[in-house]
This record gives C-alpha cells, sequence and structure tokens, in this order.
C-alpha cells in the first residue's frame, strides 16, 4: 500500500481525497497557491507546500514545479483531483518518468480520451454508439463551417481538450457559426493551450446519463451505477443524482457494459466516467470519457456505500478492485447539489468576495457536505467558483429530493451571492420531481427557477427590524414616547426608511415605511411582535409564525428564512461617502467584476457606435464582454490586456457624443 | 439576596381606581411630550425643511449610535411661562451615545423662535452643561440659534447665571479634558458665535451655518460695508480664511458624520469601575406602580413594593429593617450595578434620620450609587420631638446627603415638602439628576398646612384683639392659598421652571435610571470628605 500522496489541487476535492487518504494511514502533502495560503486543505493535510502565484497556470498547473515538491516532500504517489493536471498526459508520464505513481489512468489513455475527435474514433471501432458529428483535424474554419451546415443545426463546437463546459458553444444557425467557433478556439487555447474543436449534432432534449467505471491492473473492469446529470446550466452540472431515475434494467446494465467496454478499449486504469446522452427513445451515444474522479461522484459513493478515493488509492497501490460486478448494488437514491459563487438572477455571473458568514447543514450519515472553504475565506477570480457539494441519501428519489431542499435551506451563507435559492426551486419544480429530466430543463423553466426569493416584502421588513432592533432593554429609549429606531435600510433595491416603535415591555412592535415610489403605494404599517435569541428569530406577524436566522456584517444583513435568503443593505452614510465626491460620469466603462482584461477591441481615439464591443473580461473562465453604452469617442484606456482588474475599476474613458 | 415578596393585589378596585387614575396623568404627560416633540410647529418645520435643514431631534437621531437611548433633559422647560409657547424652551438637551460614549448633546430648535434664548434656554443650556461637567461627557453643540431673545435681555445677559455662563463653562469643561465640539447647521450671531470659536473642534454647514460677530444689517449700519452672510461668515470663509471653524461639511448628515468622527477621535478617559452583574428584569410588572401609588399623595402604600418594581429581580437587602422603620435604606442593583436605596415610608423622625445618614455613609465608603425615592411631608414635629434633637439628627442626614460624592439619583415619587426635600437629596445637594413622577408634588409645606399656618395666624391676630374669624372668611382666606400651592407644586410647574430634569412615567423610571447610572460612571469615583456631624 502507498504510504503517501501529494494533492495537486485545491479546494473540496483536495480535502476529499485527503480525508480518505490520511484514513487510510497515508502521508497526505498540500500544494498551495498565493491565494490558498490559508485555505481549508493546507489546513487538513499533514504538510503543505507553496507551489506559486495565484493564477492557475502559476501553481496548479505548474506540473514541473508539482513533481519538484512530489520529490523533495517523498510523495509516492500524486492524487491530481479534478480540472488542472488531472487529464493531462505529459504530466502522468513525467510523474511515471521520476517513479512517482500517479493516481489515474496511463498517459495514453489519457491521450486518447483527451482529444475528443480521437475517442469518438476509439470507440466506433468498439462499437459504442456515436452522435453524427465532425472529429476530424482539419481546423480550417471555412472548412468546418461547410461541415456544420451539411450537418445541419443546432450543433455543438466543443474544444478537442475541453471539458465542464469550457471551450464549449452552442450554435443556433449558421451566421453565427463563425463567431462562436472563434470564442470556442479562444477559450479552448486558453484554459488547455490548444484550439482546436471538434462540432457535434446537438440532440433536443436528451438525458446526460453517466455511467463510473473502475479498472485495475489486473484486468479486472466493473460498473458502479451510472448517474443522471441532466440538469445543467451553460453546461455545467447543477444537480446530479444516482442512480439515473427511469432506466430499465436492461438498459441499465447495456449502458455499464458499454461503458466498461470503453474502457477497456482503452486499456484503463482507475476511476474514470463514460458520458453518454440519452435520447427519448432509449437509445444513448458516446459523448466523451471523463479519465479522473468526477465532481459528482459522492452520489454514486452513497448509493453503492464504497469510497471511490480509496479504490483509486487502492488500485494505484497495486491491488485488485476491491468488488467484482456482481458485489455491486445499488441502495436508495443520493443527490448532490453544487453551491456556486454566483448571481442566478443576473446570468449565473461569478460572484467573488469574502464569504463573512456560513453554517452548514448538519452532516450526517445521509447529508454530506463536500466543502474547501471556511467562513472568512475569499471566493477569488482565479478558480472555478464552486464553493461546496452538498449531497443527501434517502430511501427513494421523492425523499431525497425533499431532503435536498430542506438542507440547502439550512446552508447559510453570507458575502456572495450563491445559487442555492436557485437550486432549492429546481430540486422542487415539479418536472424535475416527476423525473422529466432533460438537458435543457433549466432553460425550459427559467421563469420560475430564475426569481427572487419568495419572502413577503412585510416579512422581510418585520425581520429585519427584529434582527436590527438593539436588544438592550433601553435601546432606543425616548422619554415618555416609545423606544424609537429608525432604519434607513435598502431591499430588493428599495430605499426605505423603517421607523420601528418598541413597546414598553414584552415582544411588541410596530413599524411603519413610507410609501415607496409610485402612485399605487401606500404606507406600509405592520404591527407584530417576536423575539430574538442571539441569531434566531421567531416572529409572529398576522397570526403566522415565522421562524428564521440572521447575520450581519458591517451593513449587510442577510436573513435565512424557509422561503429562502433576503439581503437587506443598512443605508448608513459614513463620512467617506462625502469624501469620494461626484464620481462615476456617464462616460467612465466599469469593470463588471474582479478578472482579468483578455481583449480589447479598440484603440484610443478611435470613434464607436452604441452597441460596439469594448473589451472582454474574463473571470472564472468565463468571457464578459462589455460593449458601449452609447455612440462616442474612447479617450483613453487605462489597462492592457493581461492586467488584472478590480470590480468596479475604471476601465476605459468614452467622450458621449452629444445627441 | 432577600427577595422583595410584593403581594398586590391588582384586581382590587382600589388598585384599579389608583391605575386609572395614574394612567391618565401618564397620558396627559405623553401628550405634553409629544406636543412639544414638534418644536415651532408644521409651518415652521416645513420652511426649516425647505432650506434643506433637518430637523433638530432628526439631526439629534442621525448624531447618535443606531438604536442609543436619549435621555432628554427637561422636555416641558418653559411650559406655561411667558405667555406663549415656547416648546421645551427652544433648546433640545439630552445624553445619548455617540461612538458608544455617553455625550450630552445641545441642540437649538429654530423653528422656536428662531431658536433664541429665553431665560429658562439659557437656563437649559447651563444645566446641561452642569451635568456634562458633573458625570464627564463630552458636550456637542448643534447650533442654529439668534442668540439672546432681546426683549427678555436682561434676565438672560447680565447675571453670574447667564449668557456669558455658557462660554465660562466650555472654557473650563475645555480645560478639564471634556471634549466640546461645536456644529454649525445655521446661524450663530454676536454672543453665540462663541460656541463655536470656544470649541476645541467645530464643524460648520456650507451654505447654511454663519458666525459673525455682527450680521450683515449690523455691519452695514456700522460701517456701510456691504456683504452676504455667507462671504461674512460661511463655511468656505471660516473654514479656508479665518479658522473660526475647522470642517467643512456638504450638508446637515455631512456635518453629524464628522461631529461622530470628532468624538471617535477623543479617546475614552477611565470612568468609574463600578462592577456589573448580568441585569435581571425585576419580577414585576413596572406598570403596577401605577395602582400602587395612584395620584392622591395622602394615601399611604409601602414603598418595596415600589423597589420591587425598580430592583433587578426585586432582590432588595435591607438595612436596619427594624429601626427607624419610615425611612427604607438597603442595597439592590439596577440593570447590574450596584445602587444603594434612601426611600421614605412616612413622615423622618429622630431614627430614621440617623439611619439614613448611617446608609450614606456606607454608600459613600464602598462607592455604591445613590438612589433617593422622596416621598416625604417633613420631619416629625412636637415637644417631644425637638426635645430629642431632631434638629439635629435631620442635620446629620442633610450633612451626609450634602457631602456624599458617589452619583445620586433623586426622584419625586409623592410630595416633597419642607426639610424632607433636603435630607432626601432635594435639587440643592446636587444629585446627579432629578425626576419628578406626574403625581408628585413639591413646595415647602403641603397646601392644606400652608393654608393652616395661615389662617392659625390669622385667627390668633384677631382673636388677640378679641374679634372671631368666620368660617367664610376662613375658606375664602384657604382657597388661593390651595390654588397657589397646588399650581406652584405642581411638576409641570416645577419642571417648567428647571426644578428638575424632567417628569418621567413611573414605569419608564427603571430603563431612565439605568441610562442615568452609566452615565454617570463617566467620571472617576471621587472620594467623599463629610462635614462636622452634630452628635
Amino acid at each position: 500500500m502507498l504510504k503517501s500522496v501529494l494533492i495537486a489541487n485545491r479546494g473540496e476535492i483536495a480535502c476529499r481525497v485527503i480525508r480518505t487518504a490520511r484514513d487510510m494511514g497515508m502521508r497526505t502533502i498540500a500544494v498551495y497557491s498565493d491565494a490558498d495560503a490559508n485555505a481549508l486543505h493546507v489546513k487538513q493535510a499533514d504538510e503543505a507546500w507553496h507551489l506559486g502565484g495565484a493564477a492557475a497556470a502559476d501553481s496548479y498547473l505548474r506540473a514541473d514545479k508539482i513533481l519538484t515538491i512530489a520529490k523533495q516532500a517523498g510523495a509516492e504517489a500524486i492524487h491530481p483531483g479534478y480540472g488542472f493536471l488531472s487529464e493531462n498526459a505529459d504530466f502522468v508520464s513525467a510523474c511515471q518518468a521520476e517513479g512517482i505513481a500517479f493516481i489515474g489512468p496511463d498517459a495514453p489513455a489519457i491521450e486518447q480520451m483527451g482529444s475528443k475527435s480521437a475517442a469518438k474514433l476509439i470507440m466506433q471501432n468498439a462499437g459504442i454508439p456515436l452522435v453524427p458529428g465532425y472529429h476530424g483535424d482539419n481546423q480550417d474554419a471555412d472548412f468546418l463551417q461547410q461541415q456544420a451546415d451539411d450537418m445541419g443545426y443546432p450543433l455543438l463546437i466543443k474544444a478537442v481538450a475541453g471539458g465542464g463546459g469550457k471551450g464549449m458553444r452552442v450554435v443556433e444557425h449558421s451566421g453565427e457559426f463563425k463567431t462562436q467557433l472563434a470564442g470556442a478556439q479562444r477559450e479552448g487555447k486558453a484554459s488547455f493551450a490548444n484550439p482546436d474543436v471538434l462540432l457535434e449534432r446537438y440532440l433536443v432534449a436528451p438525458r446526460h446519463v453517466e455511467v463510473q467505471v473502475f479498472c485495475d491492473r489486473h484486468g479486472n473492469g466493473v460498473y458502479l451505477g451510472d448517474r443522471d446529470c441532466s440538469a445543467q446550466r451553460r453546461h455545467q452540472k447543477v444537480i446530479e443524482e444516482a442512480p439515473a431515475p427511469g432506466l430499465s434494467d436492461a438498459l441499465r446494465q447495456a449502458m455499464g457494459e458499454s461503458a466498461v467496454a470503453a474502457a477497456k478499449a482503452i486499456a484503463y486504469v482507475g476511476a474514470g466516467t463514460v458520458e453518454f446522452l440519452l435520447d427519448r427513445d432509449g437509445s444513448y451515444y458516446f459523448m466523451e470519457m471523463n479519465t479522473r474522479l468526477q465532481v459528482e461522484h459522492p452520489v454514486t459513493e452513497m448509493v453503492t456505500g464504497q469510497d471511490l478515493v480509496a479504490w483509486q488509492l487502492k488500485v494505484a497501490s497495486g491491488q485488485s478492485l476491491p468488488l467484482l460486478q456482481q458485489q455491486i448494488s445499488l441502495q436508495g437514491h443520493a443527490c448532490e447539489a453544487r453551491i456556486y459563487a454566483e448571481d442566478p438572477l443576473q446570468d449565473f455571473q461569478p460572484s467573488t468576495g469574502s464569504i463573512t458568514y456560513l453554517r452548514q447543514p448538519q452532516a450526517s450519515a445521509s447529508v454530506r457536505v463536500d466543502t474547501g472553504v471556511l467562513e472568512g475565506d475569499a471566493i477569488s477570480p482565479f478558480y472555478d467558483p464552486m464553493i461546496a457539494k452538498l449531497i443527501v441519501y434517502a430511501e427513494d428519489r421523492e425523499q431525497a429530493l425533499a431532503k435536498l431542499d430542506r438542507s440547502l435551506a439550512d446552508y447559510h451563507l453570507q458575502g456572495i451571492s450563491t445559487n442555492i435559492d436557485f437550486l432549492r426551486r429546481l430540486a422542487t419544480n415539479e418536472d424535475f420531481a416527476k423525473a422529466n429530466l432533460h438537458t435543457g430543463i433549466i432553460d425550459q423553466h427559467q421563469d420560475t427557477l430564475l426569481v427572487p426569493a419568495s419572502v413577503s416584502d412585510d416579512v422581510s421588513l418585520a425581520l429585519t427590524a427584529l434582527a436590527l432592533s438593539p436588544e438592550q432593554a433601553r435601546a432606543g429609549l425616548r422619554l415618555n414616547q416609545a423606544a424609537t429606531v429608525q432604519l434607513p435600510i435598502t431591499l430588493a433595491e428599495q430605499d426605505l426608511d423603517l421607523t420601528v416603535h418598541k413597546g414598553l415591555c414584552g415582544s411588541a412592535f410596530r413599524l411603519t415605511c413610507p410609501a415607496k415610489a409610485g402612485p399605487t403605494e401606500t404606507q406600509t404599517s405592520l404591527e407584530f411582535s417576536g423575539q430574538r435569541n442571539g441569531n434566531q428569530l421567531t416572529l409572529n406577524l398576522n397570526g403566522e409564525t415565522t421562524y428564521a436566522s440572521f447575520f450581519k456584517h458591517n451593513k449587510t444583513l442577510t436573513l435565512f428564512t424557509a422561503a429562502g435568503k433576503v439581503e437587506v443593505q443598512l443605508r448608513t452614510a459614513s463620512v467617506d461617502d462625502y469624501n469620494q465626491g461626484a464620481s462615476g460620469n456617464d462616460g467612465d466603462i466599469i469593470a463588471p467584476m474582479n478578472g482579468c482584461l483578455i481583449a480589447c477591441m479598440v484603440d484610443a481615439g478611435q470613434q464607436v457606435a452604441a452597441g460596439d464591443a469594448l473589451l472582454v473580461v474574463e473571470a472564472m473562465k468565463m468571457e464578459h464582454t462589455i460593449y458601449a453604452p452609447s455612440a462616442g469617442t474612447v479617450t483613453e484606456i487605462y489597462y492592457q490586456v493581461g492586467d488584472l482588474v478590480a470590480a468596479d475599476a475604471q476601465l476605459l474613458h468614452l467622450e458621449v457624443e452629444e445627441a | 439576596m432577600a427577595t422583595l415578596n410584593s403581594q398586590i393585589n391588582t384586581q382590587s378596585a382600589e388598585f384599579k381606581a389608583k391605575a386609572e387614575a395614574m394612567q391618565a396623568l401618564v397620558t396627559d404627560l405623553q401628550w405634553q411630550v409629544s406636543k412639544v416633540s414638534n418644536g415651532g410647529g408644521e409651518k415652521y418645520q416645513a420652511k426649516h425643511l425647505a432650506r434643506g435643514k433637518l430637523l433638530p431631534r432628526q439631526r439629534i437621531e442621525q448624531l447618535l449610535d443606531f438604536g442609543s437611548p436619549f435621555l432628554e433633559l427637561s422636555q416641558l422647560a418653559a411650559h406655561g411661562m411667558y405667555g406663549m409657547d415656547i416648546p421645551s424652551a427652544g433648546i433640545i438637551c439630552g445624553v445619548g451615545l455617540v461612538q458608544g460614549r455617553h455625550c450630552m448633546v445641545i441642540a437649538n430648535d429654530a423653528t422656536v423662535k428662531g431658536g433664541t434664548y429665553f431665560p429658562v434656554t439659557v437656563k437649559k443650556h447651563l444645566r446641561a452643561q452642569e451635568v456634562a461637567q458633573q458625570n464627564n461627557l463630552p458636550c456637542i453643540y448643534l447650533v442654529d440659534s439668534g442668540g439672546a431673545n432681546l426683549p427678555q435681555q436682561d434676565e438672560v445677559f447680565p447675571d453670574k447665571l447667564h449668557f456669558g455662563r455658557i462660554f465660562f463653562n466650555q472654557a473650563n469643561m475645555s480645560a478639564m479634558g471634556i471634549p466640546q465640539i461645536a456644529v454649525v447647521m445655521g446661524s450663530c450671531t454676536a454672543g453665540g458665535a462663541y460656541v463655536p470659536a470656544m470649541a476645541d473642534e467645530s464643524i460648520i454647514v456650507k451654505e447654511q451655518g454663519t458666525i459673525f460677530l455682527a450680521g450683515p444689517p449690523l455691519v452695514k449700519a456700522a460701517t456701510g460695508e456691504e456683504v452676504s452672510a455667507e462671504e461674512l461668515g460661511g463655511a468656505d470663509t471660516h473654514c479656508r480664511t479665518s479658522g473660526v471653524a475647522d470642517h467643512y461639511a456638504d450638508n446637515d448628515e455631512h456635518a453629524l458624520l464628522l461631529a461622530r468622527q470628532c468624538i471617535a477621535n477623543c479617546p475614552k478617559p477611565a470612568g468609574n469601575s463600578l462592577p456589573r452583574k448580568a441585569s435581571l428584569p425585576p419580577r414585576f410588572a413596572a406598570e403596577e406602580i401605577y395602582g400602587i401609588v395612584g395620584t392622591d399623595l395622602r394615601k399611604p402604600f409601602d414603598v418595596r413594593d415600589v423597589i420591587a418594581r425598580l430592583v433587578d429581580d426585586s432582590q432588595f437587602d435591607e438595612f436596619k429593617a427594624l429601626y427607624g422603620t419610615t425611612l427604607v435604606c438597603g442595597f439592590a442593583h439596577l440593570d447590574g450595578y450596584p445602587i444603594g436605596i434612601v426611600a421614605n415610608n412616612g413622615v423622618l423622625f429622630s431614627e430614621s434620620a440617623q439611619k439614613g445618614a448611617h446608609f450614606i455613609e456606607l454608600c459613600c465608603q464602598r462607592n455604591i450609587p445613590l438612589l433617593f425615592l422622596q416621598n416625604i411631608t417633613g420631619f416629625m414635629v412636637g415637644k417631644k420631638y425637638e426635645s430629642e434633637g431632631i434638629a439635629k439628627h435631620g442635620a446629620k442626614m442633610v450633612t451626609a446627603v450634602a457631602c456624599a460624592k458617589v452619583p445620586k439619583f433623586t426622584i419625586l415619587i409623592g410630595g416633597s415638602y419642607g426639610a424632607g426635600n433636603y435630607g432626601m437629596c432635594g435639587r440643592a445637594y446636587e444629585p446627579n439628576f432629578m425626576w419628578m413622577w406626574p403625581n408628585s408634588r413639591i413646595s415647602v409645606m403641603g397646601g392644606e398646612q400652608a393654608a393652616g399656618v395661615l389662617t392659625q395666624v390669622k385667627r390668633d391676630q384677631l382673636a388677640a384683639r378679641g374679634e372671631t374669624f368666620s368660617a367664610a372668611d376662613e375658606a375664602a382666606m384657604r382657597e388661593p392659598v390651595l390654588a397657589q400651592y397646588e399650581e406652584q407644586g405642581h411638576p409641570y410647574y416645577a419642571s417648567a421652571r428647571l426644578w428638575d430634569d424632567g417628569i418621567i412615567d413611573p414605569a419608564q423610571t427603571r430603563e431612565v435610571l439605568s441610562m442615568a447610572l452609566e452615565t454617570t460612571l463617566n467620571k472617576p469615583e471621587q472620594e467623599t470628605r463629610f462635614g462636622v456631624f452634630r452628635m
């Protein structure tokens, strides 16, 4: 058995690997970038070594440095996690050359599956069904356009080296093909140093069903059931579950056997995932094989009762697979929700900042939180914005989804926007509950999924008053008048001036809020009672009891209720508000978020029309193009391509033309 | 500690009648206060707001910490005086928290007669400064005043405790290290110009605040020079050229934030290190005081029933419970702070006076603040009592009260008559704070007694001449005396003239005391040195 392992990764997966490796008595060695010096995986490992700068290219992608550290630290093996170097064949070869066990398949298997076009050819030869497409080497744009036009739309452009939705574009019609092609090539080049793409027919409403396979070096290969990962947005999985619901035993077995056959076709070793598109008619097509441990592996662990990281470590130690195919059985149902730092209501824009408050649901045998962050950690623009995975297990799918919803409601976080309320809407969506699954389910239901938390304004206001009114008996004391607290707040982008009157004793409150803008609105006046106990609130309003908890950090109050999270900003002024003077005139183009300026389409002095693309800021590996808000002349550009820019930084000045 | 098992039947007819009567007084008090809270009224407030200024109470809200209590002084100052309404005497004073620190806020209300100083306005300003000095509280002056009320100049300008004393106090408090911050939010003319000029730091609001010794009309009359108020003494002039003001504010909100910043930059000195326990509410509802005390001063009640509704967990360790029983003395905690209570439970006898003096000595020795609950018709009179030396025993108590240097709080919960007022720490004995309940009365003696004395003297005079005093004549003599004592002994009359720091709702007393107690702790403990006790 291996005695030590270096984890060449960060975040939740590094923590996940460390947990099992330590449990198996191995010495764990973490590596970290500047941005991760205080990260959880660094704290959990037996030792931690500094890699380099915050950017992945300076740290977690530095194969040379990682190998040097592995040798210095005396690591017998390297676990690559997912992403970064996990599917980098050169790195695998380098590990082998140094006599360090790479926990994953051998380099040729990665190479064969790494190029999506090559992989399809191999699978075709192995008799595994494929979606029609072009997987060839000819990358000439006109040639590809021709191929695309022949194949028909919609179709997908994918970076051959890509994964996780990066470098992937859907093309709806011929006219936008070349623009999307350029984008896919640029992302492919930036993320994987390979601009090559492949084309594929885009099936209408297929399901994404994948099979977990495992192979050892003794010729054994098994599948550990399947997973449905159809709920996706921008081709990123959102909620995954195991087993895939509604599959006949025959289909499940057929897909499992195809997957093992696919793995054997490339002499695969270790954990791998074969992804299929499952069409309405029950036919399935090979999509790709991921030659690593998947993000969503915990749902398989839940239903099989197996620890897949332990399997990986055993296989890498040269042992046989712990179980034979007939020993593997599936029990119950598991769901995983990926909690991301993003704002679903702002087109899922990544959110960066510090986690000022974090309370996770109580972990148990049936509730598992895989995370790499702690309260106080910063979510930087450098890495994937996933904060945590919440995995639940229950006897059946219905109970599992209910448990997922409840556990998500107990996941309380302040400081950055998250997709938690969105995940809860999805988990409780009727079609989703009925397992009417397909990869477009989120788009289909976006009108009901992408809406703010359904907490009534009255409840929000009363909870705000309860949470913010000072606790002392004589808070807000006014002689011979009701104790009064003025609360200037912003709720749902509306500035409100609340006046809270507290009864002399007891828990009675009266709250008034002047009429909001608009002729039909009238003054809000609420009478309620309630209690605050630490950060727990109990509100009685109009005969209804609401329980909530809250956290206040600086001017932000976050209320966590069963119906969702509500953010309230306190509008208390500070001296700085005045010193800043008048800023932000119309011509200033502001960075929408922390990120890197990756393209600048204009020069100083250039005339632009309204809607012209000016700049591209990349954050979290997503590109955000900034367009001219109005016609004018670019007078100055304050940054250069390659510069990191902070949110709200002034990027460019546009002298607006007088209309 | 011992628990006060207050056994009050809140369902009895007597209780209900008393409670109802007290409730009526409290309701009237709240109504009076709500009236004066509107300052000069809607018309003048609208004008004030139209100039882009905040109302004085809004200014105070913004100046204070979020959720801070505000212990307002003399809300009903000038009530019924001068033959016109001068709500709160045109000045709002009180203690609130700024950056977590107790500060004295003194805010002119320009909607009331232009914020000019009537005689009681001066008295209220000086009282606020006195409280600040006595308790070591930074002063924040929110200046918006036309200066002395000219028709009343003889009563506001020349005397020792007139306008000039404001600046004397500023200079001397500054010398004591008590921060003096002025925020000029309106005019500051003539004498008023010295408020910011004498301040440690001053802030001025652009296009609102002006500081000058003589305004444009007077300048023109004196020298013929024509100049606008802004040029003569506006924010730009004083922040950029003259240096009379230190901080330039864009508007009222900004100015108040700057004032908060000034306080933040004054390190808080060590205060009184009185230890504090966890606070516990009393075991009985504060509102029950209404039905215990009632409004008829002739109806006695056990003051322990009141104490049980003021102190933490209704715990009260009585001192000398079996001796001098008409004065209840004992130790308790109020909102976690130790407090010694001296409360009347009947007329003062020699024993009660000696017991009171002893207890006050104990508290001074132990640095325990003192609370006096006054309900006193006076010291016992008569041959027996004079001959046992009640005068010298009373003097011991008065000496003890006068010299005690621990924080002292006095509340008139019933009658306050004659020398009883002295022994129980009346205004002359400089309690840190003194309040009245709406049912209380204060005068040299009760109206009945005064009328009785006067008619007796008259009867004696007539008898000496062999004449008789008819019942009708006696009634005619009594009536105006009773009326005068009732009017002048009323809390509104007293509070209008600053004989107290305000009238408070009995049910709010605990909160008020708690805030006041904490306020006094800004001053380090003082050593008490007593005068000669006549033995």
